[in-house]
């Protein structure tokens, strides 16, 4: 058995388990390994579930050689904390649920188990996915592989961070207004956030519901593309899952990029965006010119609303959900509380961290009588605007590239005490949350040691087109197979 | 209650739907079940987990909406009421807000002066009930047991249209009546099934603007609702004529007391931060669906007190008791059918004995123990001159307690004629026997006879109770009315 397992990537797992050069067990022992050599200072996982990730290497193990290998048989993987896991600890990254276990799995953890995947463990978050940098986590920040005084970025940062130094080959994460897609470019990963209703909501556990959609961070496109095609699909159980057909995304990959239509909005490379970043950005999109694409620039007039539009709707709908961590049936209560009213308030004031009581509290504000029609109403009539432009845009374009976030992963700490640049963060990727659209980022280059990211949006249902496109630029460039120093 | 004064009054009722599993889970509405054995984890409220809804509740909101010529949304959006409370699992309630699935509906009742009065219903909306707190016979603690959490209702509001606690009844029975004729609420009021909100206030007659309102809660009796009204009526008034002022409250009403009291003043309402819940959709429906709802409707209550008018020839009021519930109707439509006898007399008979039967034995008419078909063949035996109505009252006696009830192999109709036969009380006809028995009690009797003749003719009365005496109640009162009279004249 060969040492470097840990450097494939799904796809070539998958073909080394089919023939048969090394097993499930053998496949997970080593990375097992591996992440208790190398968790510690990453601070990347929330909970190694080693046992049962044994027991499902061997189950599939015995499934290959009873013929009956699943679509990922074998094929290891981490989930985010934010996914429901039946008798495994789901904390959501909180105070509030850090005793939390499951009762049931997620939609998506049923799928990816029942077609043979084994799950390696649960991955760090900000708490409730509430944050850019993963620093809100009552676990403690997750460490960037490329540099551990960095970020790397969030609110998926621990599974961000497991991919790139290769403690696990994949992870899902999920992606409410940039959470899978910033800090796969600030990691130097492949993240992917589909469609709004092309993956179940269902076991997930709900930050703002009209944008949360799961995604996953891989090291290539394929890989994406395998997981999607296992995780996509219509679910009874979550009435805004739509029942779309679920293409074969793996057959989508090839085909070239002749002819396809890239636009590019101007005010994506405005101030505010690192100028190295911008450089590495603009190199790639030449890179997919080369490739054949057609490059034009396409106007979303109400772009730069998208940031105040988010943290209008998003916080009004946590405030709502997160209502029902109220110390009565599960998660953190206060002890000994003196009645009904002491017992909430000890209970989510304990339980919850900063950042989620700023939102909680910016939601109740929003969605208040006298304010609702000056705020939420207001949002929501943006939101249609935006979602109008990129509608337009699409009428002329393919796909819309640009930057994923507008710096390198920044310095643990640096913008926690101000909010508003935290949030400017993710001002590339909320446009595609508020529309719904499916959006990759794809490593393309390295600023001062530190991997950015390409940024590509399709229409509604267009998994097909970015995935195809950031494949086909994984075919011209290596970005995505550049690893940080010291976890090769 | 002073004529000076008007009573204005709005009712919101909970109606309870009757379907198997909850309005946004797969779990059981079955009622008295072990706490928290009916409640999965959606109605828990688990991290996570998804409201879907149950499409049944759907179509009965839109029956309800069709039976009170409302408007049926063609879309409806669910929205969040959001408050703290330990049986309100979520932290919220779905309910329909901005967008209920009916509005603009209406039904009519009959006034104090038995007139025709229209009565507007603004909405009806679709939301999830709450669980219940328990806090008896726990020390130091309360009890949450989440069954009735996610149990659909229809919340059903009228317009401010009722101007007296007679007439909130009235409209409340409508109502019942109506929800029960559809199937779409089994209307049991007694496990909180069927009930009502009111709010209430009062005018000086004349004037224009409302006067301050109270909102009555917990009336879960037709009885408990007319008592709180008319007790919150007279307070209000009381109140002002006494230079105070009514404050806009919600008042609890305490049926050991009968009186209500203030359970929380308007500066204490929760602000319920309501906003579209994103994890469902609209609901939308479109005109064929509407259609195909509407030929599901059943004949409803109105047109079928007019029909058993036209075509039974019934008294309006009796039209009005049989129909206003739908197994009774059905009950005297199949005993009518099935007796040779008049309507009228069928009606008679279902609104007396067998009502009154019903009621003493705490039956539903649907589990009554005389058959409509053993009523019917009973009334045929009058009819028929078989016997007579007193001895007919012991036969249903008999059926009712069922002591001699002999297998009839030939069906109910023919029961009748067996207890007849058992009991021996086949009614007596014969002239010449009847006559025998009046010559009797002529002759055992003179001074009565001299004082009927004398002129008091009232005393008719008191030979006809004889000769039945004598008869055991047997012969046939018309002949002996007769012949007593033939008998008696000078």
């Amino acid at each position: 058995m060969s040492d470097d397992l840990h450097t494939l990537t799904l796809t070539q797992i998958a073909a080394g388990l089919e023939a048969g050069d090394f097993s499930a067990v053998e496949l997970t022992t080593s990375l097992l390994g591996r992440i208790d050599s190398f968790n510690e200072p990453l601070n990347a996982f929330i909970t190694v579930t080693a046992e049962q990730a044994l027991a499902a290497a061997s189950q599939a193990d015995e499934a290959r050689a009873a013929g009956n290998a699943g679509a990922l048989n074998g094929l290891p993987l981490v989930h985010k904390d934010i996914f429901c896991t039946k008798g495994v600890l789901t904390t959501c990254g909180s105070h509030m649920l850090d005793n939390f276990m499951s009762p049931y799995d997620a939609t998506i953890v049923e799928r990816i188990k029942q077609a043979g995947a084994v799950m390696l463990g649960k991955t760090n978050m900000d708490e409730f996915a509430m944050g850019s940098s993963n620093e809100t986590s009552f676990f403690g920040p997750v460490r960037n592989p490329w540099n551990l005084d960095c970020s790397p970025g969030g609110s998926s940062g621990g599974s961000a961070a497991v991919v790139a130094a290769r403690l696990a080959p994949a992870g899902t994460g999920t992606d409410t207004g940039g959470s899978i897609r910033q800090p796969a470019a600030l990691t130097g990963t492949v993240g992917l956030k589909p469609t709004y209703g092309r993956v179940s909501r269902y076991g997930m556990i709900a930050f703002a519901s009209s944008l949360d959609q799961a995604g996953v961070i891989t090291r290539s496109a394929a890989d994406a593309a395998l997981l999607l095609g296992v995780m996509a699909g219509f679910d009874e159980r979550d009435s805004t899952c739509i029942d779309h057909p679920v293409p074969d995304y793996v057959a989508g990959l090839s085909g070239s990029l002749k002819g396809l239509r890239v636009g590019i909005v101007r005010q994506h490379f405005d101030e505010g965006l690192d100028e190295q970043t911008g450089n590495a950005v603009k190199e790639s999109l030449a890179v997919l010119e080369s490739q054949g694409a057609i490059l034009t620039e396409v106007d979303l007039p109400n772009i730069d609303l998208s940031v105040p539009t988010y943290y209008v709707v998003a916080p009004a709908e946590c405030s709502s959900n997160l209502s029902r961590f109220d110390g009565v049936r599960f998660g953190h209560r206060a002890n000994d509380p003196k009645d009904l009213f002491d017992l909430y308030c000890r209970s989510r004031g304990e339980g919850f961290g900063e950042e989620v009581k700023r939102r909680i509290m910016t939601g109740t504000y929003v969605l208040s009588a006298g304010y609702y029609d000056a705020y939420y109403l207001k949002a929501q009539q943006v939101r249609h605007l935006i979602a109008d432009d990129f509608k337009k845009a699409f009428a002329n374009v393919d796909v819309i590239a640009g930057p994923t976030a507008p710096t390198p992963a920044f310095k643990l700490g640096d913008k926690t005490d101000d909010p508003i640049t935290m949030y400017l963060n993710d001002i590339y990727t909320i446009g595609a949350n508020l529309a719904g659209l499916p959006g990759i980022s794809t490593p393309c280059g390295l600023v001062d040691g530190l991997p950015v990211g390409l940024h590509l949006v399709g229409p509604h249902w267009g998994e097909e087109a970015v995935l195809r496109c950031a494949h086909q630029y994984q075919q011209q460039t290596d970005w995505h197979q550049t690893c940080p120093e010291g976890y090769e | 209650m002073s004529a000076a004064w008007e009573v204005v009054i709005g009712l919101e009722i909970h109606t309870q739907l009757a379907t198997n599993s909850k309005i946004f889970s797969g779990a059981s509405t079955a009622y008295g079940a072990p706490p928290n054995t009916q409640a999965c984890l959606v109605d828990l409220g688990y991290p996570g987990v998804l409201p879907v809804l149950n499409e049944e509740v759907v179509r009965m909101a839109c029956k309800f909406g069709l039976a009170v010529n409302a408007t049926v949304a063609r879309r409806s959006v669910f929205a969040r009421k959001n408050y703290f409370y330990p049986d309100l699992p979520k932290g919220y309630q779905i309910s329909q807000y901005e967008l209920p699935i009916v509005e603009h509906g209406e039904l009519h009742i009959k006034d104090a002066d038995g007139n025709d009065k229209r009565i507007g219903i603004t909405r009806a909306h679709l939301e999830e009930d709450a669980g219940k707190s328990i806090h008896e016979g726990l020390d130091q603690s309360s009890g949450i047991d989440l069954n009735r959490a996610g149990t659909p209702l229809l919340e059903i509001v009228s317009e401010p249209d009722l101007s007296s606690a007679k007439e909130a009844i009235a409209y409340m029975r409508k109502i019942h009546t109506i929800v029960r004729y559809l199937g779409i609420s089994d209307g049991n009021m007694a496990e909180g099934s069927f009930r009502c909100d009111a709010n209430v206030s009062v005018r000086p007659r004349g004037q224009k603007e409302l006067g301050t309102r109270s909102e009555l809660k917990n009336l879960n009796s037709f009885r408990f609702i007319e008592k709180a009204i008319n007790f919150e009526i007279e307070r209000q008034i009381e109140l002002i004529e006494n230079g105070g002022k009514v404050v806009q409250e919600t008042r609890l009403y305490d049926s050991d007391k009968d009186e209500t009291r203030s359970m929380r003043v308007k500066e204490e309402a929760n602000d319920y931060r309501y906003f579209p819940d994103p994890d469902l959709l609209p609901v939308e429906i479109d005109e064929s669906y509407i259609d195909k709802v509407r030929d599901t409707l059943p004949e409803l209550p109105d047109a079928k007190q007019q029909r058993f008018i036209d075509e039974y020839g019934l008294k309006n009021d009796d039209a009005s008791i049989l129909t206003m519930n739908l197994a009774l109707a059905d009950y005297f439509e199949e005993a009518a059918a099935a007796s040779d006898a008049k309507a009228q007399v069928v009606a008679n008979w279902v609104i007396g004995d067998l009502s009154g039967a019903l009621n003493r034995g705490g039956v539903e008419v649907e589990s009554s123990r005389v058959s409509a078909e053993a009523l019917a063949g009973l009334l045929n035996r009058i009819h028929d001159n078989t016997i007579n109505v007193p001895s007919a009252k012991k036969v249903f006696a008999e059926m009712w307690s069922g002591s001699k009830v002999i297998s009839v192999p030939t069906g109910d109709l023919k029961l009748a004629g067996q207890i007849i036969k058992d009991l021996k009380i086949e009614q007596i006809t014969d002239t010449s026997a009847i006559e025998a028995v009046v010559d009797a009690v002529i002759a055992a009797n003179p001074p009565q006879v001299a004082e009927y003749q004398s002129g008091k003719d009232k005393l008719i009365g008191f030979f006809v109770g004889q000769v039945m005496k004598e008869t055991d109640g047997k012969a046939n009162p018309g002949q002996v009315n007769a012949i007593l009279k033939k008998k008696l004249v000078l």
